[in-house]
């Protein structure tokens, strides 16, 4: 095969057995790579309602067929999917990087991590040969430490790691998966379930070649996005990076403030982008075979935290910032990096010290509780010492590491309303409130809350339509960013180089046969990502969800935007949500239930999935 | 004319580099015909972060990888300045790899034989792919008359009024 490795490695993480079969060209072009295979291998290999943190469950990670090549941004991809141990539904989580390419030139296109290390081990990926290595001295260590120690100890500097820190260690179920230092697989718990096997960290040294099938056009493909990533549709990744939507949301009243308190930030200057990239960073790295470089790294010089050095975008800077009232960057940029020390999603752990920060102001929570942190919104160093303390998993941070929902059950005393997740999985940075196509996104995202699902808030902030309206039409809008966002994450390519395609389907089509000299259509690879979008809620039904989980997060359907500002009094309601939901199932061809028809599962080459959707189907008919 | 000023080689400037190692894929694929960072003739360094750099061959006067071989498998080009390598006589011993300061000339994984930087017959692919325009191919002379303009730019910023440079 030409891209692909053409091989799936399974470890046996309780025997250290490891075996290689072949990737076949039918899943290849059916479920490419990345998060689509990922979900499939998924589903062929667990059983329906096992425990997340349980040895049943496979972690399991995937390149895309770009990996390794030296397609812009395509060439470092890699995923980690798993039954996520937040949601209980499909987790996934991508990254970039060069651990993706790496895992490529060692010759796989997945693998599966199965069972439970009886004691602490890692996995040394040396080409062929694969061992369980003694990981022992690594427990407790940071990702970069681990990283660090592998390396000396293997004596191979160009070994690349991901690894978990002491949150997965621990089970957190907001616990992140590392890789090259700075990057991360962050969403949906998957560290957890690393840690829960035992998994330390998988070291991985790759040198075989990776060759495309048409090199000559594809070297001439390359030339042209790489001249396009130099254009428009990457300025604000190069310049000021994801940071930049700071003072957007906050002018447009979609800046989720004190756990959705407030959809404007008074502190937004200090906390910008603008801001940020004039005190604070210091240099903009890229990642493998990348043509646009994005990862701003900042430096904090001066005060308590100085020294600090970590990775910066918007959703960390916003859950740490805005969302938790605090106006101290020296302090967000801490709280990030702790995120990375501790190998915690920053994303999910904002949101964390933000709805901790809600509890504590509504006398949900105590000092007592706390050990003594006042908790008030915007209190900066008690933000840092809380996450400390979900990192350690300490007094309340026991609690709170596993994640807003559950420690809402187990606080009690309506902390639940204070609980901002969609499925289990925290809030992301943009006001949901007033973003109303967005919404419909959020709400029947696989995977959780979570905007890059779908990207349609895009829609919403650039007035391409009524943001504040809910009608019947939008779904189709939202389905059509799903679908190509969902082969977005399953070649892996970055989704900041989305606007590179100038012409979607049809460029990512061309770009996928030059790569692997599988014919591909456009109509087949949006087809694609309308199989693999029914992938994940297949896996989702399979495992017992069902309308109901469709939801949106409490504030957002309890609390209109309170500010003076262009969004005020938006909110969104259980009809307009209800609307939202029926226009969203129609237009993807499933029941008023959201499970996917016998007609659209062939239509879609998922026959031998129908055991999941037939007694959902057959019980509705029965009941009428 | 062919002294050791006026050879060109290439060479990176940390503060534009960015790490993505987009040389390393070009030069395998220039060289090789496929992407493969350890066929590659240039290779990216990233320390703490903070620093990037790619190196390869610096073209040394004297240089010491040719004095180190044993075998007179080494010859350094009077015009351009390259290290040529003579793959029969080359056994990978790997003494011209302990003698390189700058990790430039390796042992090819499928010949194991050494190969270094040939600068693309004068047209190295590395400084046309890179999106950072990070590589220059220049000589010596040419780095130093850049290196002490940018140290005056630094010295005298304020006193440059903006869009004088």
């Amino acid at each position: 095969m030409f891209g692909y490795a053409g091989r799936i490695l399974r470890v046996d993480l309780l025997t250290g057995k490891t075996k290689v079969s072949p990737l076949s060209v039918e899943y290849a072009k059916k479920y490419i790579g990345g998060i689509g295979l990922g979900m499939r291998l998924l589903i062929d290999n667990t059983k329906p309602g096992i425990d997340p943190l349980s040895p049943e469950n496979p972690l399991i990670l995937t390149t895309g067929p770009f990996s390794g090549t030296m397609a812009p941004t395509g060439g470092n991809g890699h995923a980690f999917v798993a039954k996520s141990p937040l949601t209980n539904g499909v987790g996934e989580a991508k990254s970039h990087g060069f651990f993706g390419a790496e895992l490529k030139r060692a010759g796989y296109d997945a693998v599966i991590f199965e069972n439970k290390a009886e004691k602490p081990v890692y996995v040394w990926i040396d080409d062929d040969n694969v061992q369980l290595m003694d990981a022992k001295h690594l427990w407790g260590k940071s990702p970069k430490e681990t990283e660090d120690a592998i390396r000396e100890d293997l004596g191979d500097y160009y070994i690349r790691v991901a690894s978990i820190g002491l949150a997965g260690e621990k089970l957190a179920r907001v616990a992140a998966i590392i890789n090259d230092t700075t990057r991360a697989a962050g969403r949906t718990g998957m560290g957890a379930v690393m840690g829960s096997k035992n998994l330390k960290a998988i070291a991985v040294r790759g040198t075989k070649d990776v060759s495309v099938a048409k090199p000559e056009e594809f070297m001439e493909f390359v030339k042209m996005m790489h001249e396009r990533m130099k254009g428009p549709a990457t300025v604000k990744y190069r310049t000021l990076g994801t940071p930049l939507n700071v003072l957007v949301h906050n002018s447009l009243g979609a800046l989720p403030t004190r756990n959705f308190t407030n959809a404007t930030f008074e502190g937004a200057e200090k906390v910008s982008g603008e801001y940020l990239n004039e005190h604070f960073v210091v240099k903009i790295n890229g990642c493998s075979s990348c043509a646009m470089r994005c990862e701003h790294i900042a430096v904090v010089p001066e005060g308590p935290y100085k020294g600090t050095t970590t990775r910066v975008e918007y959703e960390p800077l916003w859950a740490f910032g805005p969302h938790c009232g605090v106006d101290r960057m020296d302090a967000i940029l801490k709280a990030m990096d702790l995120c990375n020390y501790y190998g915690l999603d920053s994303l999910s752990t904002g949101n964390i010290v933000g709805f901790a920060m809600d509890c504590y102001e509504h006398g949900i929570l105590t000092k007592e509780d706390t050990d003594g942190l006042e908790l008030e919104f915007g209190n900066a160093e008690a933000m840092v010492e809380l996450v400390h303390k979900i990192g350690k998993r300490e007094g309340i941070g026991d609690i709170l590491a596993e994640g807003v929902k559950r420690a809402a059950e187990k606080i009690g005393k309506g902390a639940e309303k204070y609980a901002n997740h969609i499925k289990g999985l925290e809030m992301t940075g943009y006001d949901i409130r007033g973003l109303k196509t967005a919404a419909i996104g959020y709400a029947v995202s696989f995977r959780g809350a979570d905007h890059n699902r779908h990207g349609a808030y895009g829609l919403d902030l650039k007035g391409t339509v009524d943001r504040f309206k809910v009608e019947k039409g939008r779904a189709k809008l939202v389905i059509d960013l799903e679908n190509l966002y969902t082969i977005i994450d399953s070649l892996i390519i970055c989704k900041f180089s989305r606007g590179t395609y100038y012409e979607g389907f049809k460029d990512l089509a061309k770009y996928y046969t030059l790569v692997t000299g599988i014919e591909m259509t456009p109509e087949e690879l949006e087809l694609t990502g309308e199989r693999i979008n029914n992938l994940g809620r297949l896996y989702n039904i399979r495992e017992g969800f069902t309308r109901k989980d469709d939801h949106l997060p409490p504030k957002v359907m309890s609390t209109p935007i309170p500010d003076d500002t262009v969004s005020k009094g938006s909110y969104i309601t259980q009809e307009e949500l209800d609307l939202m939901l029926d226009d969203y199932y129609a237009a993807r061809g499933w029941t008023k239930e959201g499970v996917p028809t016998l007609d659209k599962l062939k239509e879609l080459g998922l026959e031998d999935l129908t055991y999941i959707v037939e007694s959902k189907i057959q019980t509705k008919k029965r009941t009428k | 004319m062919a002294s050791i000023h006026a050879r060109k080689f290439v060479s990176a400037d940390p503060d534009k580099c960015v790490g993505c190692c987009v040389c390393e894929y070009a030069c395998s694929y220039e060289k090789e015909k496929t992407f493969n960072p350890v066929k590659s003739r240039i290779r990216v360094v990233r320390l703490d972060s903070l620093i990037d750099m790619s190196i390869t061959c610096r073209l040394c006067e004297n240089a010491p990888c040719v004095t180190a071989c044993p075998r007179d498998a080494l010859t350094q080009s009077e015009e351009t300045g390259v290290i040529m390598v003579d793959e029969d006589k080359c056994n990978g011993c790997g003494w011209c790899i302990e003698a390189c300061d700058y990790g430039a000339i390796m042992l090819h994984p499928d010949r194991k034989v050494v190969f270094v930087c040939d600068l693309c017959d004068g047209n190295p692919k590395c400084v046309e792919w890179c999106p950072e325009e990070a590589l220059d191919f220049v000589t010596a002379d040419v780095l130093a008359q850049k290196a002490r303009i940018s140290a005056v730019k630094k010295l005298f910023q304020e006193a440059i009024r903006p869009g004088t440079t």
